[in-house]
């Protein structure tokens, strides 16, 4: 779940992990079924976010693949899970990715301005101030985040959080189309002839 | 949908749900928690005990076959749904009971066969809390099974019932479990039926055959000059048996069956070819890594079939007929796709193709079939272990149901007998569950009753499971248990020897007297020690009609060839070696094997 190395790759342009979104059933053991797959087959899964959708009762997840990992079997593997109602790989699609972090940074009377500075930059908000202490919190990709934690840094950061990436396609279309119903199965007959 | 105003336990909709679905054969074992499925059997008397007021009192017509090991009761459910091409149904109880099914239920899943287990689990109030006997079996068999539920409302039931029967038996079939814990099962609801399952998340089917994969697959057939087809297990579960016959006939192309598709092909047909990989046939191995085609049909590259993944098949493109979308491309990239159910494609695809000579590719393959001779029975006092198989073979003709355990025995009963009955062999392929051919042959007699069921044992997987003759002696079944008695683990042996420097540590095995243990149990035992002894040996056993366990006492130290060394490829198999042998032909009409 390192996703700040991932991104230290990704920023070469060469080798970028894959996103994958789910539309999954909101019942318990979903996220077991799902994490024990990727256990089993050695997915390696460096973030994962997960909330309700639009859809009573379906939970859209999104997750994000390391880049040496067959995505093409990470999707097919997890579709096979009845729980798994949709997956996509969305990885060479036209997509909007965002993600959230909390940085808790050591502030005194000193730093706290030019910490505030950075943070406007960034279009950062401050969510709490202490007078040891103040808590950022910044919305977007993984490399406005990175850059971020990476100029904070220098403040001593006490504690940080992300969330991991939620990715959503651009334009009117939904990710996970409603699918008409499968057919019903015609079960073959117990009739054994050559 | 469907219901009634009546009130139903949670076991009875259990019942209705199996009446629904067709089910009268159970294996099982009962302990606390899943005693009010017991309740119901029957002869559960449910007349005497007070009942719920409302509650419809019904006794169901469903014979259940108590077990000595849940293990077995997975077993036997699986050979049996085998064999009928039905689900089977398998219980245990809460905690232990639940947990011996899971090497039964891993078997099932890693071989695709309908199995429908129902556990009983402790109350609801102890769920979570370590209650005695309390195993989460849910999340233990979530890698392998297709689906699982914990059902913790009684209304639930029939609707968890009807889902875990359609998600066994269509698309991929696999083994479903449900866990229904004790209160549950005592609540009282109505019983509510769906016309038609709804599953968002669960899509086995295609629709229909792509036009456009079929066309290129027709093509390549059409071009191809050295062309096979590998018949898997999806050929016998979608009985596609005419239609891969006829794909083989019309376009003129041997047939290679995988070890779970042996028997989807007639096995004296004069385009089979026997089986390819590990311990397959060597001229199938050189074949596979000379062809220009290769037809998968049911079958998914498994690493005991092409050896060296790398080296697989160099020269072939591949067609590949698969249900499963998750093993189009994992092992080998096809070059073209039919993804669905075995029989449907094929039906499609025989539409597209027509007959070719191929002469040079058949007159190259019996060529290499008479250099290389694979399954020959060299001529010794000694009983070897293929003659013992052959013999079986000889004296059944091959009217019988096989079933087998793990090891050499297993490949041996793949390669000296001949299965000309659809769908009669029955062995443990993916798992490769020591132990399987006496639980097994009991679930393939349930289901065939009036037919001869022949289990070929390991002594090691024997001893596995061999508690299931009180079962046998219980019922009668009337199985033929051969046991090809190395007094050793054969195939680790076989491996110590070529790969661990001869090192024979903890292969060499401390057998009882198999037939003073088949006496104890009530059951006919014999032994072979002699060569001569084998044909009549085999001969009172088929005239006998109750259950016999034979004790043939087989060459120790006989290897199983041909061999693929691990991690090598396919056309570095070494086959029988030559020195030890009197070559025999083997005869191309009826591939039988001429014994010295």
């Amino acid at each position: 779940m390192n996703s700040s190395s991932a991104q230290a790759r990704s920023s070469f342009g060469k080798i970028r992990p894959h996103t994958i979104i789910a539309l999954v059933e909101d019942r318990p053991g979903v996220l077991n079924r799902i994490a024990s797959k990727w256990r089993q087959r050695g997915f390696n899964i460096e973030s994962l976010a997960v909330g309700h959708s639009e859809k009573p009762g379906l939970s859209r997840m999104t997750f994000v693949v390391d880049a040496d990992t067959n995505a093409e079997q990470v999707v097919r593997q997890l579709d096979k899970l009845i729980d798994v109602v949709h997956i996509r790989d969305v990885s060479h699609e036209d997509i909007v990715s965002r993600e959230l972090a909390m940085v808790k940074v050591k502030a005194d009377r000193e730093t706290r301005s030019h910490i505030i500075d950075i943070a406007e930059v960034f279009k950062a908000e401050i969510v709490d101030v202490e007078p040891d202490s103040i808590i950022i919190e910044a919305t977007g990709d993984e490399n406005h985040i990175d850059s971020l934690v990476n100029l904070l840094r220098d403040y001593e950061i006490i504690e940080l959080v992300r969330t991991g990436r939620v990715a959503m396609l651009r334009g009117p279309e939904v990710s996970h189309p409603h699918e008409e119903d499968a057919e019903q199965f015609e079960r073959a007959p117990g009739i054994h002839t050559w | 949908m469907t219901t009634d105003d009546k009130l139903y336990t949670g076991a009875q909709m259990v019942m209705e749900s199996f009446l629904r679905e067709g089910v009268d054969t159970i294996f099982g074992l009962p302990g606390g928690a899943n005693l009010p499925l017991y309740d119901v059997l029957e002869n559960g008397g449910v007349g005497i005990r007070p009942v719920p007021e409302g509650v419809v009192p019904k006794e169901y017509p469903i014979r259940h076959y108590l077990v000595k090991h849940e293990q077995c009761a997975a077993h036997a459910a699986d050979a049996y749904a085998r064999v009928t091409g039905e689900a089977g149904v398998c219980y245990g109880t809460s905690g232990p009971g639940a947990t011996n099914l899971v090497t039964g239920i891993a078997n099932a899943f890693m071989d695709s066969v309908p199995l429908v287990c129902v556990t009983g689990q402790v109350i609801s109030a102890l769920i979570g809390r370590d209650g005695f006997q309390e195993a989460d079996i849910q999340g233990i068999t979530i890698p392998i099974t297709k689906h699982n539920e914990l059902v913790r409302n009684v209304n639930e039931i029939p609707r968890a019932m009807q889902e875990a029967f359609y998600i066994a038996t269509t698309g991929r079939p696999g083994p479903v479990l449900v866990d229904i814990p004790r209160d549950v099962l005592q609540h009282t609801g109505k019983f509510y039926w769906q016309d038609k399952v709804q599953l968002r998340g669960y899509k086995p089917y295609t629709n229909g055959v792509d036009r456009e994969e079929v066309a290129k697959a027709a093509e390549l057939i059409e071009q191809a000059e050295r062309p096979i087809i590998l018949s898997g297990h999806g050929v016998i579960i979608s009985h596609a048996f005419a239609e891969v016959r006829e794909l083989a006939e019309k376009a003129n192309i041997p047939v290679i069956t995988t070890l779970l598709g042996i028997s989807g092909f007639p096995g004296t047909h004069p385009l089979y070819l026997g089986m390819p990989g590990m311990h397959g046939m060597y001229w199938n191995n050189i074949a596979i890594s000379e062809a220009d085609l290769l037809i998968g049909v049911g079958m998914r590259f498994d690493d005991r079939v092409t050896g060296r993944l790398k080296d697989f098949a160099p020269k072939a493109k591949i067609v590949h007929l698969e249900i499963d979308p998750a093993e189009i491309g994992k092992n080998v990239k096809p070059d073209a796709t039919l993804r669905g159910d075995a029989k449907t494609s094929l039906r499609e695809l025989n539409k597209h193709i027509s007959h070719k000579p191929r002469e040079r590719w058949f007159s190259w393959l019996d060529e290499m079939r008479r250099k290389h001779p694979s399954i020959v029975i060299r001529k010794t006092e000694e009983v070897l272990p293929q003659y013992v198989i052959q013999q079986i073979y000889e004296a059944t003709k091959g009217d019988c149901y096989v079933v087998t355990g793990v090891g050499q025995h297993q490949m041996w009963a793949a390669q000296y007998f001949w299965y000309d009955r659809p769908n009669s062999f029955v062995t443990s392929g993916g798992l490769g569950t020591m132990g399987f051919e006496v639980p097994a042959a009991m679930g393939a007699q349930v289901a065939a009753p009036n037919d001869t069921v022949w289990s070929i044992c390991g002594d090691g997987g024997f001893m596995m499971t061999l508690q299931e003759l009180a079962t046998i002696a219980e019922y009668n079944w009337p199985i033929k248990f051969a046991i090809v008695n190395n007094k050793v683990l054969g195939m680790v042996r076989q491996w110590q020897e070529l790969f661990y420097t001869n090192n024979l540590v903890a292969t060499p095995l401390k057998n009882p007297d198999f037939v003073k243990l088949a006496e104890a149990f009530g059951i006919l035992g014999l032994r072979a020690e002699k060569k001569l002894d084998v044909k009549p040996v085999i001969e009172t056993a088929m005239s006998h009609p109750g259950p016999v366990v034979i004790d043939f006492q087989v060459k120790y130290d006989e290897n199983c060839y041909p061999m693929v060394p691990p991690g090598a490829s396919l056309d570095e198999t070494i086959d029988q070696p030559a020195y030890a042998f009197e070559p025999k032909r083997v005869s191309d009409e009826r591939r039988k094997v001429e014994v010295g």
